[in-house]
């Protein structure tokens, strides 16, 4: 498979001794979304944009689309789409009018211009709204049009920068189906940063976890689970039967750390899904009737915690104390 | 041919917004009226002054007035950018291949063109308060001309200053400190012979008074080709120079991030 993006070693620092990226590296397959998760601060946005040609390294290579964004960035221009943090549309003028300006600037013009317009509107379901100022339009609104001004010159790398920061939940859960969407419906490569841990389990098919401006740990998202020694198996209970619960457990051999929690028995398993028949069965044996199973994967919140030395809401906290 | 379709599409950006505004439409329209009147009032006295030789009063503010407000106008163009700047637009727009010079010329040419209407509106109503302009309709062409070279000169440098130092204070402060001394230190209220030697020094120096003995030699008193030839040829070139310092600073600025 062919790199759609390619970073490698990036440096960057800000005055007066910030160091946004410590030799970041990661390497995106065309055609998949790649997630980069990490607390405020971890140089998720400075990679972007770097990645985007805003913004030059102090040193390292990267190349996206198959052009070296640091030797022809004009080049690699039209490669790319950004939808970066902010609103990127101008408030005192229409969708449409922000729309067409953006072709203007990718040197599309008349009718291709007027057409792919329209039909981007209407894909966003911004048709009826073409014609208001963005300044009415409501949070979810303003990013689709952000989103729409990013593909409307048909880049073949989309970067998306906290896509979802600041919208209430709907929004949001139509943000994810619309990135989806892009991802299968046309050949677009897409990296996200995010630092919320379910969007990126949920989009990302690759995933690198960044914190103080270096990867940490890059994988897709259940490598980096499995990584964390197997599963958590939740069986409950009929009845509370402590002790012939555990005399059963102590004899399966594929799993460890034992707990009962009311009627509710949890277990650690390398792989929680070929221990689940023997458990069963010892319980069975013992007459311990179970009434459900569930099978717990371990969560991206715990692979932050082992790669990055420190919890995830952790990372942001102390963040947020150095801003302030 | 693409870098005249960008410039001129962030003019219209511009052109649309003062449309759909009109209390900023309004006011546009309505201060270089005031502009007139009150200074009007307030310098009628200059002709009276021994030594003064410049025609009525009205034909001697005038150009005063046009290039004083061209000035003025042209000033707050970098604020646009600061906008920009501060709501994203400019970030996503320095990630498309767009001609980075667009980005200036395109709001020096809302500029010139809003600074073009507020010296019609002034010509209008300096005739009807009986200018003759003896330069005749070509010298009047000339005083809108060099008001544009001159507006178009100043905004680019407020768009430099917006885009480097990204702060409306600085700006407003640039503005305010700028327009007065450039003014006083030109034959804008009062004429050459009449001042001070040091500030006819100085003026000599001072682009508002290039942009002034020209369209007033053209416009009002009996032309001096020469003197507006070279002129012009000062102002342009500093269009030009203001130009490419604008265009350079979103380089400055990207480099900054």
């Amino acid at each position: 498979m062919t790199l759609a993006i390619e970073a490698t070693e990036l440096v960057k620092t800000y005055p007066p001794d910030v160091r946004a990226l410590d030799r970041l590296s990661l390497s995106v397959q065309a055609g998949t979304i790649f997630g980069l998760l990490g607390p405020n601060g971890a140089g998720k946005s400075t990679t972007v944009r770097v990645l985007t040609t805003l913004s030059r390294p102090d040193s390292g290579r990267a190349r996206v689309a198959g052009v070296d964004v640091l030797a022809d960035p004009a080049g690699a221009r039209h490669a790319i789409g950004a939808v970066g943090q902010k609103q990127g549309s101008d408030p005192g003028a229409t969708g449409r009018e922000n729309l067409t300006l953006q072709g203007e600037f990718y040197g599309i013009a008349g009718r291709e211009l007027r057409t792919r317009v329209a039909d981007s509107l209407e894909r966003f379901g911004l048709a009826d709204a073409a014609d208001r100022l963005v300044r009415t339009y409501s949070g979810g609104m303003q990013r689709r049009l952000d989103v729409a001004m990013g593909l409307l010159h048909r880049p073949r790398v989309l970067f998306l920068d906290e896509p979802t920061t600041g919208l209430d939940p709907e929004a949001r859960a139509g943000m994810w189906r619309e990135i989806e969407r892009l991802a299968r419906e046309q050949q677009i490569t897409i990296l996200l940063t995010t630092h919320y841990l379910d969007e990126a389990d949920r989009l990302a098919s690759q995933l690198a976890i960044v914190d103080r401006g270096r990867v940490v740990v890059q994988g897709t998202p259940e490598q980096l689970k499995s990584d964390l020694q197997g599963d958590t198996i939740q069986v409950g209970l009929r009845d509370s039967q402590d002790a012939a619960a555990r005399r059963a457990l102590a004899r399966v051999d594929e799993i460890g750390d034992v707990r009962l929690d009311g009627r509710m028995l949890h277990a650690r398993a390398r792989d929680g899904a070929g221990a689940i028949p023997a458990v069963l069965a010892a319980l069975d044996a013992q007459g311990v009737t179970a009434t459900s199973v569930t099978l717990a994967r371990p969560s991206l919140d715990e692979v932050y915690l082992r790669h990055a030395g420190r919890a995830f809401h952790q990372a942001n906290a102390e963040h947020e104390e150095v801003a302030a | 041919m693409t870098p005249l379709k960008q410039t001129w599409q962030v003019t219209l950006r511009g052109v649309r917004v003062f449309l759909r505004n009109p209390a900023y439409l309004l006011m546009t329209l309505i201060q270089p009226v005031i502009w007139l009147l009150l200074f009007g009032a307030l310098f009628k006295a200059v002709t009276r002054i021994p030594g003064f030789h410049g025609g009525s009063y009205v034909d001697f503010l005038t150009p005063g007035i046009v290039v004083m407000l061209a000035v003025s106008s042209a000033g707050w163009t970098g604020m646009g950018l600061i906008e920009d700047i501060h709501g994203g637009v400019m970030d996503r727009t320095l990630v498309s291949p767009v001609w980075r010079g667009a980005l200036n010329a395109g709001s020096v040419v809302y500029a010139v063109l809003m600074i073009v209407l507020q010296t019609l509106l002034i010509l209008a109503l300096a005739l009807a308060l009986g200018a003759d302009f003896r330069g005749g309709v070509g010298g009047v062409l000339i005083l809108v001309l060099v008001a544009a070279l001159l507006g178009a000169a100043f905004a680019s440098l407020s768009n430099a200053v917006g885009v480097l130092a990204r702060q409306r204070e600085t700006l407003i402060g640039a503005v305010t400190f700028v327009l007065l001394p450039l003014t006083f230190l030109s034959s804008a209220l009062m004429q050459q012979s009449l001042v001070p030697g040091w500030i006819r020094t100085v003026a000599k120096f001072n682009p508002v008074d290039w942009a002034l003995q020209a369209g007033r030699s053209a416009a009002v008193e009996k032309t001096d080709w020469s003197l507006v030839g070279t002129r012009l040829g000062l102002l342009v070139v500093l269009v030009l120079a203001c130009a490419a310092l604008a265009t350079r600073a979103f380089g400055v600025y990207q480099r900054s991030l």
